[in-house]
């Protein structure tokens, strides 16, 4: 196996390379962008204060983020500041911006991995079954719906899941992560989860349509082929061809798919976490912007960024362990 | 395509004419819906505390959001700003995925590897928070949703075309040109852009209801255009504050027909595939 260890490395040297100049061409086009802003950090910093600042403590202030420096030299000093693990201070929580994103990142990891697991799940089962029933009617109203909710806006889907759950039925609570009044020890794990139910169940259902479709299409392909046709000459059952030669044909494809789509992930849960006031990643990046948050949204795009990578990254893994085709090409 | 709906049993058109047909039906019915929105004057949407939160009737069939504004005309007036970025962003995003999938598939491999590179480093970043960013740079507004929407769109279609034009530019008739004399630009403007052409009006319909969907999402966090707009996303995000208080005409309508239009378009574009793509116009 020493073959497979070799390529895993290389894999991961080439693409940790990738990432590394990814991520700094991100915060360089993040960093200019937040500078071309009208919106004037300094000030929006002062007014979270909440205190008169004199011109003197402004001036001081001003100094400590530079706002004197030509852009290259605040760029490389904010830069400096962050490889050694200091993002800065947010201006709307007034904590360190990494512990804000280490914070809400738990809320929001919990809300996109049970939406991830469940659209996975969901998907992939509605997958085969519209492939194993092509053109009959499971698959065409299965389709229809796939097709329908892949155009519906995630922030209405969610509005539309809060009025009927949350406001008529009131199975649901309207919003939060944890019952507003109590103090955050006191918050049982039952009541985190029924808080969680409805923003994973709207996020799942806004993602789980593109790997259905994509299952769909990769069983169908299998379906077609000479050795399932063999299969079925030697008898075997529909159901017992989708064990033995469709799952594990399909299941890799499936897996990388999700893997690849934690972009539209995170997008979703951004969406989803202020419809929701979901305390996570997604409701801060838009104060932040709201705001003019600067330390706070550059921290959130960064961290953003990294986490569509990894996802790309073990997706890439994936299929360069795991599947046979791709491995004997590169051997 | 065997028949499968009941269309087909009557035969009286066949598939291309009914293709044709609803391609043009879609299309009246769009600009009638934007034509619509655009003659609505602001007047009509200034509503009266009078006759506010009123439920659907027929005076008001989407009923009146709390300042006793007329839902469906707002409806109407949104969709039609809605459509414009669209249409405007979609088509700089088109622009920009010709022009850089041309330049990767012609260009040199370094240039090639380069744009690759910028295409994964658009893509990494989730794209609610790259226009967030963008639309935070130049001051919110429909200026930055605008190139937001723009800068993100077009990735996909640019990979299309770079895909489409290393196949094209294998094909034997191109390789005759070329031994024949003729120079690139020839045989990109006369061989290369007329086999685009019908790809890219495709990928153009299909790309605007993406953008209209990223408008609504974008004015529903608050960063698109300004709140006493009429935006779908601006009601939407209104509608939320007065959920709790019943006002569910306010939530469910003007979403619902955000996604009608989105289905409409959706349809367009792929009535026109079935219409000019060459592998799908033989069924």
């Amino acid at each position: 196996m020493k073959g497979t260890a070799g390529r895993l490395f290389r894999i991961l040297v080439t693409y940790s390379i990738k990432i590394i100049s990814l991520l700094l061409a991100v915060s360089v086009v993040s960093f200019v962008l937040v500078s071309a802003s009208p919106v004037d950090p300094v000030q929006q910093y002062i007014l979270g204060l909440d205190t008169a600042v004199s011109p003197e403590q402004r001036a001081e202030i001003e100094a400590y983020w530079g706002v004197g420096d030509p852009p290259a030299q605040r760029y490389f000093s904010w830069l400096k500041e962050l490889l050694h693990g200091n993002l800065g201070e947010s201006a709307i929580y007034r904590r360190p911006v990494a512990d804000v994103i280490g914070e809400r990142f738990l809320n929001s990891f919990a809300l996109m991995l049970c939406a991830w697991l469940l659209s996975g799940l969901i998907g992939f089962s509605l997958g085969c079954v519209m492939g194993m029933y092509k053109n009959k009617w499971p698959d065409r109203i299965l389709k229809k719906v796939c097709y329908i909710l892949s155009t519906v806006p995630t922030f209405w889907l969610g509005l539309l899941l809060l009025l009927v759950f949350g406001v008529w039925l009131q199975w649901f609570p309207i919003g939060f992560s944890s019952p507003i009044g109590v103090l955050s020890k006191d918050v049982t794990l039952w009541q985190k989860i029924h808080h969680l139910i409805l923003p994973a169940f709207t996020l799942s259902l806004m993602s789980f349509s593109n790997i259905a479709l994509h299952t769909r299409q990769k069983l169908i392909d299998v379906m077609n082929s000479e050795y399932v046709l063999f299969a079925r000459a030697r008898g075997e059952g529909p159901w017992t061809i989708l064990r033995r030669h469709g799952l594990r044909n399909i299941l890799l494809p499936a897996l990388t798919l999700q893997f690849a789509s934690f972009a539209e992930l995170f997008g979703g849960s951004v969406m989803t976490e202020n419809v929701f006031s979901y305390p996570g990643l997604g409701s801060a990046v838009s104060a932040a912007g709201l705001q003019g948050d600067v330390p706070l949204l550059l921290g959130i795009t960064l961290f953003s960024t990294l986490f569509v990578c990894a996802g790309n990254m073990t997706a890439n893994l994936l299929y360069g362990i795991i599947d046979p085709q791709i491995r004997e090409v590169r051997e | 395509m065997k028949g499968r709906t009941l269309w087909n049993h009557r035969n009286y058109w066949n598939q291309r004419t009914r293709a044709v047909l609803l391609t043009c039906l879609l299309f009246v019915l769009l600009v009638v819906i934007y034509a619509c929105g655009l003659l609505i004057s602001e007047d009509a949407v200034t509503g009266s505390f009078l006759n506010a939160k009123q439920p659907p009737s027929p005076a008001h069939p989407f009923g009146t959001d709390a300042l006793g504004r007329d839902l469906f005309l707002r409806t109407l007036k949104g969709l039609s700003v809605s459509m414009t970025v669209g249409a405007a962003a979609s088509a700089i995003s088109a622009v920009i995925a010709v022009l850089v999938g041309i330049a990767s598939s012609m260009g040199s491999k370094r240039a090639d590897a380069l744009i690759n590179w910028i295409i994964d480093l658009v893509m990494s970043v989730p794209h609610t928070v790259l226009i967030i960013l963008i639309s935070f740079a130049l001051g919110r507004g429909l200026k930055g949703l605008l190139i937001g929407i723009a800068a993100t769109h077009w990735c996909s279609l640019a990979r299309l075309i770079r895909g489409e034009v290393l196949q094209l530019r294998s094909q034997q008739y191109v390789a005759v040109s070329r031994k024949l004399g003729k120079s690139s630009g020839w045989i990109l403007t006369r061989h290369l852009l007329p086999h685009l052409a019908p790809q890219l009006l495709i990928g153009l319909v299909l790309m605007f209801p993406h953008a209209i969907l990223h408008e609504a999402s974008i004015s529903f966090l608050g960063f698109g255009l300004p709140p006493e707009q009429s935006a779908i996303g601006i009601i939407l995000s209104e509608s939320m504050r007065y959920l709790s208080t019943g006002m569910w005409w306010s939530a469910v309508l003007p979403g619902l027909t955000l996604v009608l239009i989105v289905l409409l378009v959706d349809k367009l574009g792929e009535s026109l595939r079935t219409l000019l793509d060459p592998y799908s116009a033989q069924e």
